[in-house]
């Protein structure tokens, strides 16, 4: 009787330190370093999977006209305004002549003269002539002296110079004021096709400089997307492949389209590969030039062979591979890797076979000497 | 026995303070981890930086993206990646969260940069638009994130890939990185193409598509922050670091002085405050276990004196009051390892890490504060007299 109150003292005492005890130990072994790792598992499937590249680009006319004046001058109507469509040999404005129109009178009486002034070399050489042949008679009547008609005849021979002269001088005058009467009616600007009015650079009373655009018009028809891949990624692009345009401002809706080329230059700053996307059909209204594209391009599918999702690669002492589980041991195998698609299956080529069983997500960091505890997901990420 | 009720709570009460000073020093070692974690992921061996520069992480430092290709040709040298780093405010639909942003060179897993191992979802396929974040950030599988301008569709978690501040990283493709770090907001950007445009320099009438060239070379960013290099089996780092450093003539640091630099350095001053928060700690509950023994003993004083009076050697008295102190401390331990483990590490808003060796170390110092702070206890026991046995 005198011991019970002592044991019940001791029993509560062990049922509080007991449990208390335990938990320790639970909390010693089970968190921190000591701790297993949770691991998800995958299973290496045998799949065929379709890659696909991804790059951005942006929308671009496949032909720009700039129209401008061939030499310098002032901008003296322009009728044509930005959005607007144009006919091919529309004039779209005009240069001030300036002073074309007083050069093209001042070459008109420039050729007059010259006409006047052949007509007088035409005189002077019919009386050369009849001059020479008169005094080469009276030579034959020794009536004159042989110096005598040696001047006239050189006469002749002077005349008939100057009238070669006036000939081409009026042939001179008259190509130039050809060329006036040219410039003159360069000066409208004219629309080479039919096109969009994208820029109106110049308004009148703008001087511009020789070859400065005026207006720019592109061709609507011939829209396509300059588009760029990282090089990484850019394995088995080529021409005539489909592919998805996502416009940045449409999001979640997709155009169709293909590769057109595939530009045989790089860029070597930025180590990208640029293609050229043309839609199947040009969207209505009119994408914005220079608007952001999200082209996704389909490669053809590829045979099925086993393929692993690649969170489960790891890279350990320079080799890549995966942390493959059997039996409950873990062991780092090295695999060497093929195709990836852009929903992070990757093909294994050598490695692992078809059933195995690799770690896909893990909680830390794993080495040979992890203990694993193998859940559904990970502790923490929301489903 | 009689009070042994409340020399349990006693001693759970101590615990609750050992637990604090558990987790102050995990959480010094949690922040000590935070900034070896961030190196042990970024899977590199070298860092190349800016010349003079404690980059990236301590100071900034910026490179032009196309020099790895030069180190990656250096002999020894197994990978080269650029890397970006940026911490700032990442947007969702609903408020912000502080993250470093890391721009990761496009390739396969495994390249230097990549977070190492993920915890859902699946690493970056797409050169751009696609993210993979730490779980700390909140961000689920297939949330959209904005990161300036551009939105991000979030397509892996990974868990305890933080900055060296504790922020949780956000990976993206590194042009978009770039885009993130260099380009201005559009605001900026058209005031400065009006300034271009103002300046006579750069808009000459005779001289048509100049001031498109201008503007065109002022909106590159071709620039990164740090090369992350990894180094052959077989070959030195500090071997290649030392080429690297005379040969292109950049800062470059190894493992061991970047550890230097980010324990060192960065998180000195943070860790020293925690450190004498931690001593201060310590001081406080040895000072409370002292006090609670003799509270304890000077309540059994009288006991004490009767087993004085029936002739109990001094050594058992010592012996009982150590005993005491020495289990009043065991229950403290259990009860604060356990509370520190459970209860508090978890609502820590940083990571707390608790080693083993930490606690080993914990506990010796609690046996010790015990048996130092029963001296005073024993001191006074010592001192009563037989007779008060009697007395009083």
């Amino acid at each position: 009787m005198k011991k019970l109150p002592f044991q019940k003292r001791t029993l509560a005492l062990i049922a509080v330190l007991f449990p208390l005890l335990a938990l320790f130990v639970y909390v010693a072994l089970r968190s921190g370093p000591l701790a297993p790792v949770s691991v998800v598992l995958a299973t290496v499937e045998n799949k065929s999977i379709s890659p696909k590249l991804f790059g951005i680009g942006t929308i671009e006319a496949r032909y720009t006209y700039k129209i401008g004046p061939t030499f310098a001058g002032r901008v003296k109507r322009l009728d044509v305004h930005v959005g607007e469509r144009v006919k091919a040999g529309q004039v779209l404005g005009e240069m001030d002549p300036v002073d074309l129109d007083e050069r093209i009178r001042a070459q008109d009486a420039t050729l007059k003269r010259a006409n006047a002034q052949l007509n007088e070399a035409q005189a002077r050489k019919d009386y050369a002539q009849t001059q020479a042949l008169r005094y080469e008679q009276l030579l034959k009547a020794r009536s004159t002296s042989e110096e005598v008609v040696a001047t006239k005849q050189q006469d002749l021979l002077v005349a008939k110079a100057g009238l070669t002269a006036a000939r081409e001088e009026l042939s001179r005058v008259r190509a130039e004021r050809e060329a006036l009467e040219a410039q003159r009616s360069n000066l409208s600007l004219v629309a080479p096709v039919d096109g969009l009015v994208v820029s109106r650079d110049a308004d009148p009373g703008t001087t511009v400089v020789a070859g400065q655009a005026v207006v720019e018009l592109i061709d609507p028809s011939t829209l396509w997307v300059n588009v760029r891949f990282d090089q990484i990624r850019a394995r088995g692009l080529a021409a005539g492949l489909s592919a998805q345009i996502t416009l940045r401002s449409q999001a979640g809706e997709l155009q169709a389209g293909r590769v057109l080329r595939v530009e045989p230059l790089a860029d070597a700053v930025t180590e990208e590969t640029l293609a050229k996307v043309v839609f199947d059909q040009i969207p209505d209204p009119l994408p914005p030039i220079g608007e952001l594209a999200e082209i996704t391009i389909t490669l053809p599918t590829l045979a099925a062979t086993p393929v692993v999702p690649n969170a489960a690669i790891h890279h350990k002492d320079s080799r890549l591979g995966v942390w493959q589980v059997t039996n409950g041991d873990l062991r780092f195998t090295a695999v060497s890797l093929g195709i990836a698609d852009l929903e992070g299956r990757v093909q294994i080529r050598e490695g692992l076979k078809v059933g195995d069983q690799v770690v896909a997500y893990s909680e830390n960091a794993l080495n040979e000497h992890s203990r694993i505890h193998v859940v559904d997901h990970i502790p923490g990420v929301t489903q | 026995m009689h009070s042994w009720g409340k020399f349990v709570f006693t001693g759970m009460g101590l615990g609750l303070l050992i637990g604090i000073t558990l987790s102050m020093a995990g959480i010094y070692r949690g922040m000590v981890d935070d900034a070896k974690v961030l190196l042990d992921n970024s899977g590199a061996d070298l860092w190349v930086v800016q010349k003079d520069t404690l980059g990236p992480y301590a100071e900034s430092s910026s490179l032009y993206d196309d020099i790895w290709r030069g180190i990656r040709g250096m002999p020894g040298v197994e990978r080269a990646a650029n890397i970006t780093y940026l911490t700032m405010q990442v947007g969702k639909q609903d408020g912000d969260v502080r993250a470093m942003v890391t721009g990761v060179t496009p390739g396969e897993p495994g390249t230097p940069g990549w977070p190492p191992y993920l915890v859902a979802g699946r690493q970056i396929t797409r050169s751009h638009y696609e993210a993979v974040a730490d779980i700390a950030s909140g961000f689920k599988l297939g949330d959209r994130i904005q990161i300036r301008r551009n939105h991000y569709t979030i397509v892996g978690l990974t868990r305890r890939m933080v900055s060296s501040n504790g922020d949780p990283m956000v990976f993206i493709p590194l042009k978009d990185a770039q885009e993130a770090q260099f380009l201005k907001d559009n605001d900026a950007i058209r005031e400065q193409r009006r300034r271009t445009a103002e300046n006579p320099a750069f808009n000459r009438p005779g001289v048509p598509g100049l001031l498109d060239a201008v503007i065109a070379s002022q909106s590159t960013n071709p620039y990164v922050n740090a090369v992350l290099v990894r180094v052959e089996p077989g070959h030195a780092p500090e071997e290649i670091a030392e080429s690297i450093r005379r040969w292109k003539r950049l800062t470059v640091y190894t493992r061991s002085q970047m550890e230097e630099i980010l324990v060192g350095k960065l998180i000195a001053t943070s860790a020293r405050q925690i450190f004498m928060f931690l001593v201060i700690l310590s001081i406080v509950s040895s000072a409370i276990v002292a006090f609670i023994i003799y509270t304890l003993t000077l309540g059994k004083i009288r006991e004490i004196a009767v087993l004085k009076l029936i002739g109990t050697k001094n050594r058992t008295i010592v012996g009982l009051i150590m005993q005491q102190s020495i289990a009043l401390g065991l229950i403290g331990f259990v009860v604060g390892k356990i509370s520190a483990t459970l209860l508090m590490a978890p609502i820590f808003p940083k990571y707390v890490l608790l080693q083993p060796l930490d606690s080993v170390m914990g506990f010796i110092a609690v046996v010790m504060i015990c048996v130092l702070s029963s001296i005073i206890a024993i001191r006074a026991a010592l001192r009563v007299d037989p007779a008060e046995a009697i007395g009083g």
